[in-house]
């Protein structure tokens, strides 16, 4: 069997001068959870509509599980969507809504009732069958969406930024169950998104897009803790930056020079980054205000400037002796506690190397 | 008692009293008209006690059955094609972006604001000069009527068809699309539907523009065709009778009877009856 199900090779699409989305090969898996994730207008949502046939590209090939459906019209595509704005028919009830699907290709209405029940039992609808959309909340709608897109089992499912439009409570629920859905129909999703978090909690591999590109295809942890971009660290999660000189590359390696630590090995992202900056994640960084120096670890002198507190942590800003401000996260793990520090308390900050990535700046 | 609040109107006895007064003024004429339909009085001036004489004459007087057959027969004719007509340019001017469209859009809503009057007279005229026939057997002597009675009503259903359509989520097109509709299916089972409200309130325009039409039917109907309001106008040149208000009173409970039967039509399903 081939590893990949949906190949998407070469993609590119224009309005009028405007490129949406700009030679974009991909190779997504069987039930795979694929997540395109980028900032807005990055062209993530219209590569989701070539996918579900409502575009025609400019350039490339759709192949999905081995047939071309490039030029393919979207009512006969083994693909199926779930629109942002759910588009829930408001003149059918539920179970009309569901049944669409299988009513327009022709399926009796006898063989389709159970598919419609299981359907909904799915999505834990059972029971709003005669419901009106009007009579329903906007979760349960993206539940109606669901299922009706489910219902014609599809080979790929298509969710354009499906949890957006709900509140942070229903969207945290929905995330863990369209998870579990995904795993219980074995369907390949692929969702669209410009929520980080929601693509890292969710999906098996993520496709992050920046202007019609995409620029780095990889599973959360990767993406996380080594973007190959600063892009990629920057949008993805909170990252400090501090710019340096590169002295000399080897492998995987390169010697830097910063005026904080002076000179040290550190990772690269990538062996064709010569020049860049460091990144280091805020909670890789140890605040310190007496300890002795742990072992192996560089220190920076500074003081703190400003606290953010988000109930289970606080971001720690300070301002580094040669004036780099700096974010630390940490975790409220008492109860009872000191709290935050003061602004201007003169603290250190320890870093590992190792959790210090040299990536390209573009 | 408190005083009352300024969203109270009507604890406000001048407010009352200016929303009788503003009943009075729409509807007196009308209840008059009603009443003086039962005057037993050839001359209809003075009341002179209560029949429905008139109302037996008005049915029995066959140059006005026909006239008031030939009115429906228009309006339900140049109804369906006005909503036809209509709800295709509403629907080609919310789907398609071309060249020009703001001149057609513009062009299309001329009729409302054209007098009638004018509208009347190029039509007659144009008749003329195409040399349309006349002294057709019936109905085919009511086409150029109708074709007049569908240019000034057809913009109205295309405004309110139009109006309907700002609200619609085209992403409802697209997932029938997704779903497998074809093209057909997609505007049969969710656009229609959709319409369909815009659509009823627009023919319901449209009918009662055409039923109460003297201004463009007088001049585009051929010498010995009539319809209900040229007739009564006939009538009302020889005097006001009763038979006139008897007449005419029909018309107004056909009106109201149609206007309830749409309104329930066009209820949301929602809020009918439910399990």
């Amino acid at each position: 069997m081939s590893d990949s199900f949906v190949d998407v090779t070469g993609i590119s699409k224009r309005f009028g001068d405007a490129v949406a989305v700009d030679d974009v090969s991909l190779a997504i898996r069987r039930n795979e959870f694929f997540a395109l994730l980028g900032p807005s207008g990055c062209g993530k949502t219209t590569l989701l509509r070539v996918l579900a046939g409502f575009e025609v590209p400019n350039a490339g090939r759709i192949v999905i599980d081995g047939d071309d459906m490039t030029r393919v019209p979207p009512n006969r595509r083994p693909v199926n969507m779930v629109f942002q704005s759910y588009a829930v028919f408001p003149h059918m009830s539920v179970e009309a809504n569901v049944a669409y699907g299988l009513r327009v290709e022709g399926v009796a209405p006898d063989a389709a009732r159970p598919r419609v029940v299981e359907a909904l039992e799915k999505v834990k609808l059972t029971g709003f069958a005669e419901r009106r959309p009007d009579q329903l909340s906007g979760g349960q709608r993206q539940r109606v969406a669901l299922a009706r897109a489910l219902v014609k089992r599809p080979k790929v499912l298509l969710l354009d930024e499906p949890l957006s439009a709900l509140d942070k409570k229903l969207r945290e629920e929905m995330q863990l169950e369209l998870v579990r859905l995904q795993h219980e129909v074995g369907i390949t999703f692929v969702m669209v998104t410009h929520d980080q978090e929601e693509a890292l909690s969710m999906a098996n591999r993520i496709a992050v897009m920046d202007r019609g590109r995409v620029l780095q295809v990889a599973e959360p942890r990767t993406l996380y803790e080594h973007p190959a971009h600063h892009f990629v660290a920057d949008f993805i999660g909170t990252t400090n930056t501090l710019p340096v000189d590169v002295r000399s590359v080897d492998g995987e390696r390169a010697l830097v020079h910063h005026p904080l630590f002076g000179e040290l090995n550190v990772d690269r992202a990538s062996p064709d980054v010569a020049e860049g900056v460091l990144i280091v994640r805020p909670e890789k960084l140890r605040l310190d205000f007496s300890a002795p120096p742990v072992a192996g670890e560089l220190m920076i002198e500074a003081t703190v400037e400003q606290i953010a507190y988000y109930g289970d942590l606080s971001f720690v800003f300070v301002r580094a002796s040669d004036g780099t401000q700096l974010q630390i996260s940490r975790y409220n793990v008492n109860r009872v506690d000191k709290g935050d520090p003061a602004a201007g308390t003169a603290c250190r900050i320890g870093v590992h190397p190792e959790d210090l990535l040299l990536v390209g700046s573009d | 008692m408190a005083r009352p609040g300024p969203l109270e109107y009507t604890r406000r006895w001048w407010l009352r009293g200016w929303l009788l007064a503003t009943f009075v003024f729409l509807y007196a004429p009308i209840i008059v008209l009603i009443v003086f339909s039962f005057n037993d009085s050839r001359r209809n001036v003075v009341w002179r006690g209560f029949t429905t004489e008139y109302y037996w004459k008005a049915f029995t007087n066959t140059s006005l059955l026909e006239a008031f057959t030939n009115s429906i027969v228009i309006a339900l004719l140049s109804t369906g094609l006005s909503v036809i007509v209509g709800g295709l340019l509403a629907l080609g001017l919310y789907r398609f972006r071309f060249r020009g469209r703001a001149t057609v859009e513009a062009a299309s809503a001329l009729p409302i604001v054209v007098p009638e009057i004018c509208l009347g007279v190029a039509l007659l005229v144009f008749f003329a000069e195409i040399g349309w026939p006349t002294g057709l057997p019936w109905p085919l002597n009511l086409a150029n009527i109708v074709a007049g009675h569908v240019a000034f009503s057809f913009p109205f259903v295309a405004v309110v068809v139009r109006a309907r359509l700002a609200g619609f989520d085209r992403s409802q097109e697209e997932a029938s699309r997704d779903l497998g509709a074809s093209e057909w299916q997609t505007f049969r089972f969710v656009t229609l539907p959709f319409m369909a409200p815009g659509l009823v309130a627009g023919g319901l325009l449209a009918m009662t523009l055409s039923l109460d039409d003297f201004v463009v039917t007088f001049f585009t109907s051929g010498p010995d065709t009539l319809t209900f309001p040229v007739k009564v106008y006939s009538m009302v040149r020889f005097g006001a009778t009763p038979e006139v208000n008897a007449a005419s009173t029909l018309l107004i409970l056909l009106t109201v009877v149609l206007t309830v039967l749409a309104m329930r039509l066009q209820q949301p399903a929602s809020q009918g009856p439910r399990r």
